[in-house]
């Protein structure tokens, strides 16, 4: 069992993981930047220690400085949350050499997952269906991508994740200015320029499995929906996946616990797949090897929190759980407010938030590290809170949204509350099962 | 470090639903450590959750200047301003030659650097026509929001 957590992350998810360590006996050390000394996370952890100055490349993304501060803290688990080296090999393997246990799975399943080419092998490898492309180490390589898999097309960081370093490109006159930003993002966010090339399905939805491993068995807790999307960076979740017939989401299902299974993976992982919103046919896009942003929906149904479960697996104990004891009840609904001016087209708005209203009551969730006089800094993303709500079906969560997005107030920053509220009134949205175009559509008429 | 937080969020949710059935609207408690305000909505059915975290650590000092030093704009120049808060980039990528130096002749829709906020690049644009005159800010400097980057004239 770990006694002493070291959580090297900030933000919402730190206080998140700091709260289920705190509950279940262990100790927490909380690895800090120089802006985040006097963050909520900060507040509850039991230590912090410093991790560098504010920006993350000194700082969240130094394998160095994290590994030294969780060393000389004394910790015996490190929790990488999700973003910043959530995924990095390089991080897990310090932490085995360190004496560290690494909350997350094995390296080899973090490099068979870490790029999505590797990712896309893997997956043939274990009979999993994929979409037409491949990788491309520089310009070249990328338009006779373009060729094989033709327009439109997106652009991929290889390493990525969370929409940074992804482009669409409708037009070949587009490619080598979208190619150069993808790189540089890409370069930036992970450290590795290089990019993805891939053909892009029209109507498609975005669907991913929840799975939890043991490094021996292996079991899923259902699927998510996260088609709604800007620029790839997901804005509304749900659970389960709504409008999908009953033997696709089983085959989905199975498909991503066959994944695990393929892998011996150890921990709390994410299978996504994009379904064609039309045939429901589906294809393995990526695994997310780590805790996301919208676990929450996954814990509303079904009443496990996925934070315990890593430790517990991190710990060592095998699965407590079996696929029968997982009982999915209701409908959930994720909503991530973003300290951005929608109406300004998503203009990053950080800030100081003199007052918060968050909304509560039964069947409401708010993760959230903004509290009154908390900061969204300008170096990192600018999440400012999650509201989750659950309900006994997707109507129920549905209006549960609507009130406890109106009940909500923030002053000090611009945020993207009144975005969902108009998003939760829209027909589309209210019948369930929307593509990834919908927020395109939306947005511009 | 200070913090203790005795109550979790289904505590919360409890205390509401315990509000929700007697006559009070609103539960207001303070500690060492928090304050935390329960209230109903001001419309509608719901409730609301209010936090403060009594916090003993010294103040940080603010790592970004929160308003743009105003400078001088001379006679018969116009200002490049920086749209949002960020690190500016002179050059699309390190190494990389800049978007423009002085001497060069821009149109509104020309590049002159790269902004990157909240991990992502935006683009900065000239917004105006005429010669570059001054480069008000060195390279991957954190600007304010606002703060001129560059006089064109």
């Amino acid at each position: 069992m770990i006694e002493t957590l070291f959580i090297a992350n900030r933000g919402e998810i730190a206080l998140r993981v700091i709260r289920t360590a705190k509950r279940l006996g262990i100790e927490t050390v909380l690895g800090v930047s120089e802006a985040d000394g006097r963050s909520a996370a900060a507040w509850l952890a039991d230590r912090i220690a410093p991790v560098g100055p504010a920006p993350s490349a000194q700082s969240y993304l130094s394998v160095d400085n994290v590994v030294k501060a969780a060393r000389d803290s004394g910790a015996d688990a490190l929790h990488p949350g999700y973003g910043f080296l959530a995924e990095n090999v390089g991080l897990a393997r310090a932490c085995a050499e360190a004496g560290i246990v690494f909350v997350g799975p094995d390296p080899a399943s973090l490099e068979a997952m870490g790029d999505k080419l590797m990712a896309r092998t893997v997956g043939i490898a274990a009979g999993l269906p994929v979409v037409p492309g491949g990788e491309a180490a520089d310009k070249d390589a990328a338009r006779a991508r373009a060729e094989e898999t033709g327009y439109p097309l997106l652009l991929k960081a290889v390493s990525g994740g969370g929409g940074k370093g992804m482009k669409r490109v409708d037009d070949p006159a587009q490619l080598d200015a979208q190619i150069d930003m993808a790189m540089r993002e890409a370069q930036a966010a992970f450290g590795d320029p290089r990019v993805y090339v891939e053909r892009f399905i029209a109507s498609g939805r975005h669907v991913e499995v929840q799975i939890l491993g043991d490094g021996e068995s292996a079991i899923h807790l259902g699927t998510r929906d996260c088609s709604i999307q800007r620029r790839f960076q997901k804005l509304v979740e749900e659970a389960p996946a709504p409008a999908l017939p009953d033997d696709k989401r089983a085959a989905i299902e199975d498909a991503a616990v066959r994944l695990a299974k393929h892998l011996d993976y150890r921990g709390a992982g994410t299978v996504e797949f994009l379904v064609d919103s039309e045939t429901f046919d589906f294809f393995f896009l990526e695994m997310n090897a780590r805790i996301q942003v919208e676990h929450p929906v996954t814990e509303a149904i079904t009443g496990i929190d996925l934070i315990e479960q890593q430790l517990l697996v991190a710990g060592g104990s095998p699965l407590a759980l079996t696929q029968d004891m997982v009982r999915p009840f209701g409908h959930a609904i994720e909503v991530r407010i973003n300290a951005e001016d929608w109406r300004k087209d998503f203009q990053p708005s950080p800030g100081i938030a003199s007052s918060v209203r968050w909304p509560a009551g039964p069947g409401i969730r708010v993760d959230t590290h903004i509290f009154d006089g908390g900061e969204v800094p300008p170096f990192y993303d600018s999440l400012a809170g999650k509201l989750i709500v659950h309900g006994k079906d997707r109507d129920e969560a549905v209006a549960k949204l609507v009130a406890a997005l109106g009940d909500f107030a923030l002053e000090g920053m611009e945020t993207t509350a009144g975005l969902h509220i108009a998003i939760a009134a829209d027909p589309r949205f209210k019948a369930g099962g929307v593509d990834t175009r919908f927020f395109g559509e939306f947005a511009h008429g | 470090m200070k913090g203790d937080l005795p109550l979790t969020l289904d505590d919360v949710n409890e205390i509401v639903s315990i509000l929700d059935g007697s006559q009070y609207d609103r539960l207001d408690i303070k500690t060492a450590r928090f304050r935390l305000r329960v209230a109903k909505s001001d419309e509608g059915d719901g409730w609301t959750q209010q936090w403060s975290l009594e916090d003993d650590a010294p103040e940080a000092e603010a790592v970004v200047a929160t308003a743009p030093e105003e400078i001088e704009i001379p006679e018969g120049m116009t200002a490049i301003r920086a749209a949002l808060p960020g690190t500016f980039y002179r050059a699309p990528s390190p190494g990389a030659d800049p978007f423009v130096e002085i001497g060069d002749t821009v149109e509104p829709d020309t590049p002159v650097g790269i902004i990157e906020t909240m991990k992502l690049f935006n683009p900065a644009a000239a917004g105006c026509s005429g010669e570059i005159a001054e480069i008000c800010v060195e390279n991957a400097e954190m600007i304010a929001a606002g703060r001129v980057l560059m006089l064109v004239k």
